[in-house]
């Protein structure tokens, strides 16, 4: 049992350790990105078009991960896209957070009809399948990335709620929560500062999971040129860009893929790693 | 009569939903910002063309009569003229759903063969360190969306080792002539071989991307289903009689295990049918996905909404099969 036990946390560490370091590199990347990018990258340059990366014949030397077909340096184009779609990720995720969380702690806690009216609200959402309101939604708000984030807000915070209710819930059965009222602390008191914090752990692992969605949705919007002006380096944009000349630069394509891979698993993982850490049956 | 009684009322909420949805697709889309007018014309258009077009497209009237035109429109078969195409939406968007169904469905299909086998793998396995790999690819093929899959499929079997088509339903070149647009049915009914590989190989690689992260929900739920199933009494017994693993677990526990698994499949479905509209433009595949992000390019009005009400309407034709299998599978709610 021990032994298992242990094994199972080791599991854990390295899984969280992993993603957890390629996300944190991934952010200070970004926060240098006009630092450490070798090339501006916008700068178009048709004498070093399709250039390869620098371990294969034919390389140039600041290129390090090669160009793309208008002479724009690769790797410059996944750091700035990585603020794109960071940003996205941040900003969506938090807001969809803060309003799903807060309706979901509010129905969990107080019930009756507050509950019945955000219930009610979540199910008739959620009978809207996601993708259909994701095509309305970019129909009518327009492109660009403050859509997408709307979008992602509007079509997402019903995945806090619904969680955070139910957690809620069961926390408000706690016996803390009843000694809490017989000590006679006010309800809003006691949801704030005695339920709110127990279910804090969920929340977080629900947001690192919704950021892995932003950024996948942020790079399926720019891949259909739904998203900011191609004008913008984003990773979507680079992958729908380098599609059209894999056979002649396969690099255009494949690192970009390989950095949204990573980044989009990161997430995913770190916040799988965070509820097995999370779950006292576990721990 | 329980099962007439709940296909009463399962019709009717669909009725209901449906009605619903084009309410909310209608009204949603009239506050759009952009006049979509407006971006039909030259910038040298003067205000009678603009004029013109808008009593054309019945723009002029007010909100509620406009409602009332396109509603009465849409229950008569008439879903109104695409503003980008110029033809009507309704043939239009018929002439796309035989692609996406089919699409659809073949994912569906490979999802339930794949996860079918690796959950119940894993549960002969069980305990070993197979399992644990089984496991892994799991966690790994969950965390991993549709679209992402695909873009490794194009990269691994369209570039790398090209062996499938990454583009496209068919090949140009086998120009045919059927009388339906279930391309894939009618090669099989025809045994047209020739056309159904050729299908087959254009359609494989979207399909198996639609169908990882299906396969891997299934494969989750139909394993723990299963595990669950082994530890009741009857399993024992069954063991005791000296039947095989292999008989125990096939033949005794996964016919009560595969029920739970069902419901949250065709729940998991719609999602799938979701997934196409990325991979059928992924992989260029002439289906309903495909138009729907061209009409929102265009801001085709017309067109979206008649997308967003098929969609619905698959949606909820998908739920209510489920719910009536569900019904007609477990005992407990068909004599209830």
């Amino acid at each position: 049992m021990v032994d298992s036990s242990r094994n199972i946390n080791r599991k854990i560490g390295l899984r969280m350790w992993l993603s957890g370091g390629w996300l944190l590199f991934l952010f200070l990347a970004t926060l240098f990105a006009p630092i450490i990018s070798p090339h501006d990258p916008l700068a178009q340059d048709l004498f070093a078009s399709r250039l390869p990366p620098i371990w294969m014949d034919g390389y140039e030397s600041t290129y390090y991960l090669g160009s793309d077909s208008l002479g724009r340096d690769v790797l410059s184009r996944i750091l700035y896209g990585a603020r794109i779609a960071l940003l996205v990720a941040l900003i969506a995720s938090t807001a969809t957070c803060i309003i799903g969380a807060t309706l979901g702690v509010l129905a969990g806690y107080f019930g009756g009809w507050v509950d019945l009216v955000i219930s009610r609200l979540v199910d008739i959402w959620m009978a809207f399948p996601p993708v259909l309101f994701a095509i309305l939604l970019i129909a009518v708000l327009g492109t660009g990335l403050t859509s997408i984030i709307i979008a992602i807000i509007v079509i997402d915070w019903t995945r806090f709620c619904r969680v955070i209710r139910a957690e809620t819930m069961s926390q408000s059965a706690m016996d803390y929560v009843a000694s809490a009222q017989a000590a006679g602390r006010a309800r809003f008191g006691i949801m704030v500062k005695e339920i709110f914090p127990n279910v804090l752990p969920t929340i977080v692992v629900l947001l690192t999971l919704e950021m892995g969605i932003a950024v996948i949705v942020e790079a399926i919007l720019s891949f259909v040129n739904l998203s900011i002006s191609t004008d913008f380096p984003t990773w979507g944009g680079m992958i729908s860009e380098g599609r059209t000349s894999v056979h002649q630069a396969w690099w255009v394509i494949v690192f970009p893929l390989i950095t949204l891979f990573l980044t989009v698993l990161s997430f995913s993982q770190l916040g799988e790693g965070l509820k097995d850490r999370f779950d006292p049956v576990l721990r | 009569m329980p099962i007439l009684k709940r296909l009463f009322i399962r019709i009717l909420s669909i009725a209901v939903t449906l009605i619903g949805v084009s309410i909310i697709v209608f009204v949603v889309i009239r506050v759009v910002p952009g006049n979509p007018i407006s971006m039909m014309l030259p910038p040298g258009a003067t205000d009678d063309d603009i004029l013109r077009l808008k009593i054309l497209y019945g723009f002029d009237k007010s909100i509620i009569e406009q409602f009332f035109i396109w509603i009465s429109g849409v229950l008569s078969g008439d879903f109104g003229t695409s503003i980008s195409l110029r033809q009507p939406v309704l043939s239009l968007v018929l002439g796309r759903l035989p692609a996406t169904l089919e699409l659809s469905l073949l994912a569906l299909l490979i999802a339930c063969i794949l996860g079918g086998t690796l959950s119940l793998l894993g549960t002969r396995l069980r305990e070993t360190k197979i399992e644990g790999i089984i496991d892994g690819i799991n966690g790994m093929a969950m965390s991993i969306p549709d679209f992402l899959w695909g873009l490794i499929f194009i990269l691994l079997f369209g570039v790398m080792w090209p062996i499938f088509h990454i583009s496209g339903r068919i090949s140009p070149f086998l120009d045919i002539d059927y009388s339906t647009q279930f391309y894939l049915v009618e090669s099989i009914v025809r045994f047209d071989l020739k056309v159904f590989a050729d299908l087959l190989a254009h359609m494989l690689m979207p399909a198996v991307a639609l169908s990882i992260p299906l396969a891997a929900i299934i494969s989750q739920l139909l394993k723990q289903s299963l595990k669950e199933t082994m530890h009741l009494d009857y399993v024992t017994l069954s063991r005791t009689k000296g039947y095989s693993e292999n008989h125990v677990i096939l033949r005794e526990a996964l016919p009560n295990a595969v029920l739970p698994t069902m419901t949250l499949v065709g729940v998991q479905f719609t999602f799938l049918i979701g997934g196409t509209v990325i991979i059928e433009r992924l992989f260029s595949y002439e289906g309903l996905g495909n138009m729907a992000i061209d009409a929102v390019i265009n801001r085709d009005l017309p067109l979206i909404q008649g997308i967003v009400i098929l969609f619905a309407l698959i949606f909820t034709l998908v739920n209510l099969l489920v719910d009536l299998t569900y019904t007609l599978l477990n005992p407990k709610l068909r004599n209830g």
